[in-house]
């Protein structure tokens, strides 16, 4: 009993360390897909029929769209949060947990294709119906937006690029915020009458908005005008701002 | 994967499921629902919805129901099962989500109930369900139900004809459209003032629809007293309607020589109309209609048959009428 209580003093000090923070950030990641893809594993091989619900396609589309707008928000907290709380270690996770909210947005479309749209063979593809959908149906249409926009930051996350892209980088890297915005409205614009559980998303994402343009307001009171203004501003927010 | 295309509802009665398939389906059944709880114990990674569970054996036996010719051909549309039909239901007065109903439907009191019948009948008042419907003539009819959200089951209701129950209060040459309205219970109903509807939910036919041998008053499930979030005790099925017009819990029918405001239609005109015919070619503004999802299926494995494919019985009832104008 002792050994268990010293090993759970072992692992707190360490993640206090700061150690295992971004592997552990990174297995959280996980978690959601292994758990999908296992309970799918289960299903298509018979094994048990009934572990991903009656409605398998819309378990599945549900769990991986709300993933990817939970994590996309939470990534969009780290910059408050470490500011507010001055934990610039947190910095550390932000490109991570980008990149992962990508994946997860690219689950969500891939199951869309493939079960909705039968994309599982080029033969039973329904392109004409997806052109359809992405033409004629605005919350696949807002859906889609949030998922390039999502893809564009993901290709763009690598230290190359932030470097290629210099000031331009940051600025490209606030579309997260109309990515969320977009992933918000897709939630709402989908629902037949019942809007409550998309609007707490709203009320969070205007919380965060709302920090961001009292940071900016603040720092634009405290430096000179025309100062130098773009060059503080790069500071402390890149990628590598931590480091 | 194979997609099977059923063009016709009618089976000849040699097709009925014999009594033995029948019995052994049931069996079926019992070992499949101690099987899911032997699942639910042994899965290390569970579904987290496990807590939802409706069990055929939980509710009473109704009378011996007749069987009839309205049934499926067992190998293009198998039933659902109990679980499935009673776990994943659209009452929104119980909660928005699927599992909602099964979870909160259970604090309906359905006993005693009272249907008030009114407007153009010659015997108006207030009915128990058992002078609505005689339980000593029960059928089983085994019809599809595809909801206008894309998914689809089979299931084997219990029940007498819509017609029946109308006939029972008289109706006046006058009325030309029958109105449903269901059960509105603040006190049971946990969900009545958020899930963004207009209570008490409002449905309706036209009288020939209403008359039309396939309109069902539905009382039970796999001979079973229909479970609470299935519409206890008394509910419409209109297999070749979008679900939403089946209502649920009716406590009011009102026949009337206008056509009634139907809920969905209310609440969004350019989304849901009064027929709600289930068409491959007229689509949800939202979603195309062309196919759709037979569950437990994860694909959208069907292509959609116009009425259901219930169009050789009721396709004229809508002759010389544009479906795309009257949704």
């Amino acid at each position: 009993m002792s050994r268990l209580w010293q090993g759970i003093v072992a692992l707190l000090a360490a993640i206090a360390n700061w150690r295992f923070f971004k592997p552990a950030v990174f297995v959280l990641c996980t978690y959601k897909a292994v758990v999908l893809s296992w309970r799918l594993h289960l299903l298509l091989t018979g094994k048990n029929v009934e572990v991903l619900g009656v409605d398998p396609k819309a378990t599945l589309l549900h769990e991986t769209g709300e993933t990817a707008l939970l994590i996309l928000f939470v990534t969009l907290s780290i910059t408050p949060l470490r500011r507010i709380f001055k934990v610039n270690k947190l910095q550390s996770v932000r490109r991570m947990l980008g990149v992962w909210s990508f994946v997860y947005a690219l689950l969500h479309l891939t199951v869309y294709l493939v079960f909705d749209q039968l994309c599982y063979s080029l033969e039973t593809c329904d392109f004409r119906a997806i052109w359809e959908d992405i033409l004629k149906r605005r919350f696949i249409f807002v859906g889609q937006l949030a998922f390039l926009i999502l893809l564009l930051l993901a290709i763009t996350s690598t230290g190359g690029w932030v470097r290629r892209l210099k000031k331009n980088w940051q600025r490209l890297h606030r579309l997260a915020y109309v990515a969320a915005a977009a992933g918000v409205v897709h939630f709402i614009w989908i629902q037949k009458s019942d809007i409550r559980v998309p609007l707490r998303w709203a009320a969070v994402l205007a919380v965060l908005l709302a920090i961001r343009v009292y940071f900016s307001i603040q720092k634009r009171s405290a430096t000179p005008r025309g100062a130098g203004a773009p060059s503080a501003r790069g500071v402390g927010v890149g990628p590598h701002a931590s480091k | 994967m194979l997609i099977k295309v059923k063009t016709s509802a009618d089976v000849p009665y040699s097709e009925v499921t014999p009594e033995h398939i029948y019995r052994s389906r049931r069996q079926f059944m019992q070992i499949a629902s101690a099987g899911a709880v032997g699942a639910v114990a042994g899965t290390l990674i569970g579904n987290g919805r496990g807590s939802v569970q409706a069990q055929a054996a939980n509710y009473p036996d109704l009378p011996a129901a007749k069987k009839t010719a309205f049934v499926t051909d067992p190998a293009v549309d198998p039933l659902n099962t109990f679980e499935q039909i009673s776990t994943y239901n659209n009452y929104y007065e119980f909660g928005t989500r699927k599992s909602d109903p099964a979870r909160y439907a259970g604090k309906l009191t359905i006993k005693p109930w009272t249907v008030k019948v009114d407007g153009l009948v010659n015997k108006p008042g207030d009915y128990g369900v058992e002078d609505l419907v005689n339980f000593n003539q029960l059928e089983e009819r085994i019809y599809r139900h595809r909801c206008v959200e894309r998914w689809s089951m089979v299931m084997p209701w219990i029940g007498v004809p819509l017609s029946a129950v109308l006939n029972k209060v008289q109706p006046q040459p006058g009325a030309k459209f029958v109105e449903f309205l269901t059960a509105v219970r603040p006190n049971e109903m946990p969900f009545l003032n958020s899930a963004g509807l207009q209570f008490p939910y409002v449905e309706g036919l036209r009288m020939d629809e209403a008359m039309h041998p396939l309109s069902f008053m539905v009382v039970g499930l796999y001979g079973k007293v229909v479970p609470n979030q299935n519409g206890a005790p008394l509910r419409i099925h209109l297999p070749w309607k979008y679900g939403f017009k089946s209502g649920k819990s009716i406590v009011r029918i009102r026949l009337m020589d206008k056509q009634p405001a139907n809920t969905w239609a209310v609440q969004t005109p350019h989304e849901y109309g009064f027929y709600a015919n289930v068409n491959p070619d007229v689509d949800h503004p939202r979603w195309s209609q062309k196919r759709e999802t037979r569950l437990p299926s994860p694909l959208m494995n069907r292509e959609t048959i116009l009425f259901n494919g219930y169009g050789d019985q009721v396709a004229s009832l809508y002759s010389g009428m544009d479906l795309k104008k009257y949704y």
